[in-house]
């Protein structure tokens, strides 16, 4: 019986020839993350280990990204501690204001991981890297402050779902409108514990992009991990990206699947998924009239820089319409600076739309953009929990950036395609 | 290393809030939150629990929010496992992590009783029902997790291997 991806690369980092489903495994870590949430617990657990140094201070990545630049007093006090402990042991990944972004759009694009890796992250979003063909997820505080100290983890091997991919996407059809269908159609309980591995010819029309907006919404359909085959692509991303060294892990061809799934990637539409499960999803054409207040594109989901192009495109020479709020978030500094340099945030201000510097912001509530009692946004982000942006009785819709563009532009949820 | 106590038993779903409801979280203190574990589901469970015993549940047992104050409070009402159909996937690591031993064990949830007198062999993974004299078999954990467990949790258990 042979093993999926995901079981490779926990077999191969915890020395072991073989792994089987359920099994419990020590392996060594590439990459322990976390954020100006979860690092201050950590930081925490870890001092009572009593150690001087972290196991290698290339391989703890810090990114205050939250609520930063800091919104008040509290998460001021909670980056101080953070920035101590990164300065005080020495880690060298730990990236301030002004030369951060949203952990999961910097973490690849700094190259911190490469494909053959095993990541964990101290935010439930760290499975976004699996576009790289890594096994990564996302663990608790006492889990990163163990990673720290040890550069190990333990993990139950998880048994996996396959997704077949055929055909090619019509024009506006993305990654993000792919993996709502997939959570649409598996519900957020539908991968619990399980990798899901996405194949298929289909794959050659996801760009990295897509990619990485699919693996990271891995986690809402209650996955462990969502993992890519390397091709290509991954290798051009890593290359450009990355200094180090990497392995490319291909499932076995006898690997057992709890199940498989085929999907017509021709056959898809946008998709958005209403409130307040990532599950609720329906397709544009059957959403009716859903008016608006908000729009936001941005977060490590769709912030990347094609995310913006499409937006850019469609708001091109038009405003956004009357009485509707539209913040664009680029997920990195970098994404931000190749925004301005091919003329998008331009566009964008012409359209009338806000540009913020990258932070976690509206995504989960935090600032720049929270919303009252009543309100409803469109959101390019992965959740819409009740409250996630804000009042308890406000609502998101997620959906793609050209979804949430051409709503912009009407003040309503809007076909792209109606639009362009 | 073993358990045994008697048995409280609950269905699917038990999220971790009612584990320790979100408005007991302005303290991680483990006495306090012990007070008020299971409360919304079982008002008697403070009251009657007593150090050993075992809950037994079906699926999806800690869904949720990824707080390790739910493991932190069944562990401190004196809970010396929880044997579950699945465990929620967050749930599952902060126990273990934390030091409260979980199984996961169709059979024995199917047929364990309320009230039954339980004993665990964490080492064989053999769960012995002393109420119907009826043995399930489990997956044993792995030495290093056995090790965690013994060491009270994580934190502690690499403190004392690095102190070795
Ligand atoms: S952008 Fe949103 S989902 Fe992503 S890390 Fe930030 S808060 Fe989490």
């Amino acid at each position: 019986m042979g093993m999926t991806m995901t079981q490779k690369i926990l077999a191969a980092h915890a020395g072991v020839e073989k792994v089987e489903v359920g099994q419990l495994i020590q392996v060594d870590l590439d990459l322990v993350l976390g954020n100006d949430i979860t690092t201050p617990v950590a930081v925490k657990e870890f001092a009572k280990m009593r150690l001087k140094e972290v196991f290698d201070k290339k391989k703890v990545a810090i990114v205050p990204d939250h609520f930063t630049p800091n919104k008040d007093i509290k998460s001021a006090e909670q980056c101080k501690c953070i920035r101590e402990f990164a300065y005080d042991m020495e880690i060298e990944n730990y990236f301030e204001i002004g030369e951060m972004g949203i952990e999961h759009g910097l973490i690849p694009e700094k190259g911190l991981v490469v494909p053959g890796d095993v990541a964990i992250g101290a935010d439930s979003h760290t499975c976004t890297y699996g576009a790289l063909g890594a096994f990564s997820t996302g663990i608790g505080s006492t889990d990163m402050a163990a990673g720290m100290a040890t550069g190990k983890c333990w993990f139950k091997v998880p048994g996996a779902i396959k997704f077949v991919l055929k055909g090619k996407p019509a024009e506006w059809v993305s990654g993000k409108d792919i993996i709502l269908h997939i959570i649409g159609m598996i519900g957020v309980d539908g991968a619990l514990y399980k990798s899901m591995e996405f194949v298929g010819d289909g794959l050659k029309h996801l760009s990295m992009d897509d990619r990485f907006s699919m693996a990271n919404m891995a986690i809402e359909a209650g996955g462990k991990n969502g993992i890519f085959p390397v091709d290509d692509l991954t290798l051009s991303y890593v290359k450009e990206h990355a200094q180090r060294s990497y392995k490319v892990y291909v499932a076995d061809e006898d690997a057992v699947y709890d199940e498989v799934y085929e999907i017509d990637l021709s056959t898809l539409s946008p998709t958005v998924a209403f409130p307040h499960l990532p599950d609720n999803t329906r397709k544009i054409d059957e959403v009716g009239e859903v008016k608006i207040d908000q729009v936001v594109i941005g977060s490590c989901t769709n912030g990347r820089i094609e995310d913006l192009r499409v937006a850019a495109k469609i708001l091109d020479g038009k405003k956004v319409a009357k009485g509707v709020r539209v913040i664009v978030f680029p997920v990195t500094q970098k994404v931000y600076l190749q925004a301005i340099e091919e003329g998008l945030i331009q566009t964008f201000i012409k359209a009338g739309v806000v540009v913020s510097t990258p932070t976690c912001g509206p995504c989960l509530g935090g600032h720049m953009g929270i919303l009252a009692k009543g309100e409803r946004a469109i959101a390019t982000t992965n959740r819409n929990f009740v409250g996630r942006m804000g009042h308890p009785e406000s609502e998101v819709y997620l959906a793609s950036p050209a979804v949430a563009a051409a709503s912009a532009l009407t003040g309503k949820i809007t076909n792209p395609k109606d639009v362009a | 290393m073993k358990a045994n106590g008697k048995v409280f038993k609950y269905g699917s779903n038990v999220d971790t809030d009612v584990i320790i409801p979100a408005r007991y979280l302005n303290t991680s203190d483990p006495a306090e939150l012990a007070k008020h574990c299971m409360e919304d589901i079982d008002a008697e469970f403070v009251n009657e629990v007593e150090p050993g015993d075992i809950i037994v549940a079906d699926k999806n047992f800690g869904c949720g929010s990824s707080r390790e104050h739910a493991p932190i409070a069944i562990k401190a009402a004196g809970v010396s496992c929880v044997i579950a159909t699945t465990f929620a996937r967050i749930f599952y690591r902060n126990a273990i992590n934390i030091g409260l031993p979980i199984l996961e064990c169709p059979e024995a949830v199917e047929k364990i009783q309320k009230g039954d007198v339980v004993e665990i062999d964490f080492s064989k993974g053999v769960i012995h029902n002393m109420t119907k004299c009826e043995s399930y078999q489990s997956q044993p954990f792995p030495e290093f997790i056995q090790e965690i467990m013994a060491a009270d949790g994580l934190v502690k258990y690499i403190t004392k291997s690095l102190q070795e």
